[in-house]
């Protein structure tokens, strides 16, 4: 490798400012040692966010970063990466940000499947605003704004991201470091639109949400992480799994009912139908374990190659090559 | 052709073709002063057509119009009145009734007068008579009958048969005017290039009306509009949008950068949009985002990745744009915001003219939030002001707002095509090697511009973004820091002063009356006040293109007028502001907001009134 980075080379001079024992300092440290993997020239690297506490992460990156405003953070990574492709591009972003004010753009980015990196904190409320619920607040929660409990829907972010197209998909929680610095590692090296989700911690306003899958006492036996090529197994000591049962997947313990390893399914990220996936991805506890790992990864086209090749292709056989020439097309005139 | 008696030799002359929206009226217009423009004459054009791509047919909100002024003299408006009214329905009188002058021209569809048609537009029996149209001199040319009977033997099928009605009309205009058919038939010929039928059938249309004007004496007199005495040169006909479209690209050429424009369609600004998609021959990256504020963050983005930002919209889109346009003050970004004026507020009148969004571009932000405004006033200085928004967006670093409006959009002139050549280079300041550590905001002490280092650039990696900063680019809350902050940004926009024109005054120096006016309105503006120069009244005008900052001399020029007029189309915008920004003075005003331009009449009774009251 060219460039030899250790996580330290991406740490600014800023004072990390997050509450003590919030999810965002784990997710910091996870990504800072991903970059050190990737081989990528630092000025390469490009942090852009939205609003909201985890929007403030370019500013503890030493790498070229925008803290925009709140939910435009897809748009204008968007516009980054299409205006050069060259670039390492990421966008840092929360439930609040991405999926509420910045819905819009975020669906509209996968759409597009323009490679950038998105990493999503799902803390299930917002923090910076002190504790009003999210559009992943669990119905019924009682917040600031929802003192009686909620009464909406949530969105899934998996379910969101497929639904609008999205080629790569892939959960991890904070707290497990060797993990998240995979998953980066991987949506870094996808082309198109790739979405973390985070599911972090809010130490403050919504602390323990995902305690009951992600708690060191229970999460091998309610999370199942997904490789690529190999069965879904889960549990301590390796006792679960899931099989396809009918359309609907189903949690079977291996070694009852004459199951072994080899009736398990086996996880195919790369395939494009997203049937499987998008079941995987929208598990809940305690009916199934909840899914990490990439759960989706299908390679297509991206939006910012396509506009260049087709740049490229029109100017070959142009016949305006500069301005001088379009000033003279068409119907001109002479007057002497 | 043939040789024609009564001919009539005029200074200029003004046509209207309207219709309904379906009768191609626009086009007919066009493929007019397209043949006038070869011609050598100077015009103005301007269309006029409902917000529905087909209103009700027959009726008075469905008429769409065009009107071409062409002179042999210099032509500043489409003109107020027309000479000439082509009106293809009962509708179109109805509409036009009191635009035409005294004594007028009026061809009409006799085909196309029924009972039905007359009522629907409101008419009772007879729309001439009943406007008290008699005495002018009126043509009833049976037209729909006369496309069936030149095509009958054609094997089109009527639809198509009568959609040739507008040629026909125009082969008569042609006629009346002494025009020649080739440029027209030329552009069948390419537009119907794989439908040589329809080509044909429009060329034989368009031939049947030319003889037919020849053949009724009614016609006579006819016209003759010698070519302009116009700068020896190139010329081309553009509209507003295109013209703005082109500034970009040649201020990207200039300063050597590739365009990024974000953009969300919108009338009447979508032109600018669609021209830049096309220019992919010339680089152009071109973004059509999912709503207006993500046209101006892709582009955003794409500005703090080192292209020429461009978003272009209208007044409503550009409210939504208001919090990312606050984000590119903050960021000490270069972009340029077009606003394309259409009558407000809310959806308005999308498809009509207005100058009421200065206000907006001056003020509508949060925070104190200051950014270069300019505006331009003819469909062809569209071009040098959008060149000048890009030049000083980026050798400023500084968002621009470059206010247009829908009659410069659409309205078309001919255009003395200037040579890349003399364009003044434009010079961003991009950071240099000497400036490691990069601090995102040091600045330089001429200009206050901070610089810009781009993603990908090694060693220069920073952090920018919509929190306050000290210079080294650090998050700071500190009061003063915000304060000092604050009146540099503000700093920075003033001293755009120093590289903009001072004002000119047309006509004299001092005098009775200083009609003063912005952007769009010029035309009319110019042509009222240089006729009463030639009534011999002491009147001037001067027409602002740089809003904020005002040039230097605004208080030199107006300390020397007894009274100073403002003429907007709005209810006094820029008076206001200049009652802010030169409280010395006393402004009277001259408004209008019927979603139209002035007429020249409009300008010069106020005038002369005004001038009585001396």
């Amino acid at each position: 490798m060219v460039n030899k980075y250790t996580p330290k080379d991406f740490k600014s001079d800023q004072e990390v400012r997050w509450c003590p024992g919030c999810g965002d300092h784990a997710v910091l440290n996870s990504v800072q040692k991903a970059l050190v993997e990737l081989g990528i020239p630092k000025e390469q690297f490009t942090f852009i966010s939205g609003i909201g506490c985890s929007s403030r992460f370019p500013y503890y990156m030493d790498t070229y970063g925008f803290h925009s405003i709140h939910g435009r953070a897809s748009a204008i990574a968007s516009g980054v990466k299409t205006a050069n492709p060259e670039l390492s591009v990421w966008q840092i972003t929360g439930d609040g940000d991405a999926l509420a004010i910045g819905g819009n753009h975020f669906i509209h980015a996968i759409r597009r499947n323009i490679d950038i990196n998105i990493i999503l904190f799902n803390n299930e409320i917002y923090g910076l605003t002190k504790g009003q619920y999210s559009p992943t607040s669990t119905k019924g929660l009682v917040t600031k704004t929802s003192p009686f409990g909620t009464v909406e829907e949530p969105f899934s972010v998996g379910e969101l991201v497929i639904g609008a197209k999205g080629k790569f998909f892939a959960r991890t929680i904070d707290t497990n470091l060797a993990l998240s610095t995979q998953i980066y590692i991987e949506a870094a090296k996808h082309k198109g639109t790739s979405v973390i989700e985070v599911l972090q911690n809010c130490v403050i306003f919504n602390d323990g949400i995902h305690d009951t899958i992600a708690d060191k006492e229970v999460r091998d036996d309610r999370t199942l992480i997904l490789k690529h090529g190999q069965p879904m197994i889960f549990g301590k000591g390796n006792d679960k799994g899931l099989i396809l049962d009918g359309l609907k997947l189903k949690v079977v313990k291996l070694g009852e009912n004459s199951i072994t390893e080899k009736n398990l399914l086996v996880h195919d990220a790369l395939e494009a139908n997203p049937g499987i996936q998008y079941m995987l991805a929208n598990m809940k506890y305690p009916e199934y374990p909840v899914a990490l790992g990439v759960i989706r990864s299908v390679p297509g086209p991206t939006y910012e190659r396509s506009v260049e090749e087709q740049i490229s292709e029109i100017q070959k056989t142009a016949k305006i090559k500069c301005m001088d020439d379009l000033l003279m097309s068409g119907s001109v005139w002479e007057v002497e | 052709m043939s040789k024609k008696s009564g001919v009539i030799e005029r200074e200029e002359v003004v046509i209207r073709f309207s219709g309904d929206s379906g009768d191609g009226m626009q086009l007919t217009g066009t493929l007019f002063s397209d043949t006038a423009a070869l011609f050598g004459n100077d015009l103005s054009t301007f269309p006029d057509y409902p917000a529905e791509i087909r209103a009700p047919q027959g009726t008075v909100g469905g008429v769409s119009g065009f009107q071409v002024h062409l002179g042999h003299s210099e032509i500043n408006t489409p003109g107020d009145y027309s000479d000439v009214l082509v009106a293809m329905n009962p509708a179109a009188i109805k509409a036009n009734a009191k635009w035409i002058k005294t004594g007028g021209t009026i061809i009409y569809d006799e085909g196309n007068f029924t009972e039905k048609n007359i009522e629907k537009a409101g008419y009772e029996k007879d729309p001439i008579k009943e406007e008290k149209l008699d005495s002018y001199n009126i043509i009833a040319a049976p037209i729909s009958s006369m496309v069936k009977e030149a095509l009958k033997d054609f094997g089109l099928d009527p639809k198509s048969v009568l959609r040739t009605k507008n040629m026909f009309a125009l082969g008569m205009v042609y006629w009346l005017f002494d025009r020649k058919l080739d440029y027209t038939e030329d552009y069948f010929e390419k537009k119907f290039k794989n439908k040589p039928g329809m080509a044909e059938a429009n060329k034989i249309a368009l031939r049947a009306g030319y003889y037919y004007a020849e053949t009724i004496e009614a016609l006579s007199p006819t016209y003759k509009i010698l070519p302009a005495q116009i700068a020896k040169g190139t010329y081309r006909n553009i509209c507003g949008n295109t013209a703005t479209a082109w500034g970009f690209v040649a201020a990207a050429e200039k300063a050597g950068l590739k365009i990024f424009i974000g953009s969300y369609p919108i009338t009447p600004a979508t032109g600018i949009l669609e021209e830049l998609a096309a220019r992919k021959d010339l680089g152009v990256i071109s973004f059509q985002a999912e709503d207006e504020i993500a046209g101006i963050c892709t582009s955003l983005g794409a500005s703090f990745a080192g292209k020429l930002a461009i978003t272009s919209t209208s007044g409503p889109g550009m409210a939504l744009k208001s919090e990312a346009i606050g984000l590119a003050v903050m960021a000490e970004l270069p972009i340029v915001i077009v606003n394309v004026q259409r009558g407000g507020p809310s959806t308005g009148l999308p498809t009509k003219t207005e100058q009421a969004d200065l206000m907006q571009a001056l003020f509508g932000r949060n925070g104190e939030c200051p950014a270069v405004v300019i505006a331009s006033s003819t469909p062809s200085d569209c071009f040098h002001f959008a060149f000048e928004a890009a030049r000083i967006a980026l050798e400023h670093m500084t968002p621009v707002l470059l206010l247009s409006d829908s009659y410069l959009a659409n309205g078309t002139e001919p255009w003395r095509i200037p040579k890349m050549k003399d364009l003044p280079k434009i010079n961003p300041p991009f950071a240099d090697r000497n400036e490691i550590p990069f601090l995102p905001y040091k600045r330089d002490n001429e200009r206050l511009a901070r610089s810009w280092a781009v993603p990908g650039t090694p060693g220069m990696e920073h952090r920018i973004g919509g929190l306050e900063k000290t210079e080294k680019g650090t998050v700071s809350y500190v009061p003063e820091n915000h304060e000092l902050m604050v009146k540099l940004r503000a700093e920075k926009i003033e001293r755009v002063v120093n590289e903009i024109p001072d004002l000119v005054v047309q006509g004299v120096d001092s005098g009775d009356i200083l009609v003063v006016g912005w952007g769009g309105s010029y035309g009319y503006l110019i042509t009222a006040v240089r006729e009463l120069q030639a009534a011999g009244h002491k009147i001037s005008l001067v027409n602002f293109n740089y809003i904020y900052p005002l040039p230097k001399n605004v208080k030199d020029v107006f300390r020397r007028f007894n009274k100073i007029v403002v003429c907007e189309l709005n209810l006094g915008q820029f008076a206001d502001y200049l009652r802010i920004k030169h409280q010395e003075f006393t402004y009277e005003q001259i408004n209008k907001v019927q979603g139209i331009p002035f007429t020249i009449n409009d300008i010069k009774d106020k005038c002369i009134k005004m001038l009585g009251d001396e």
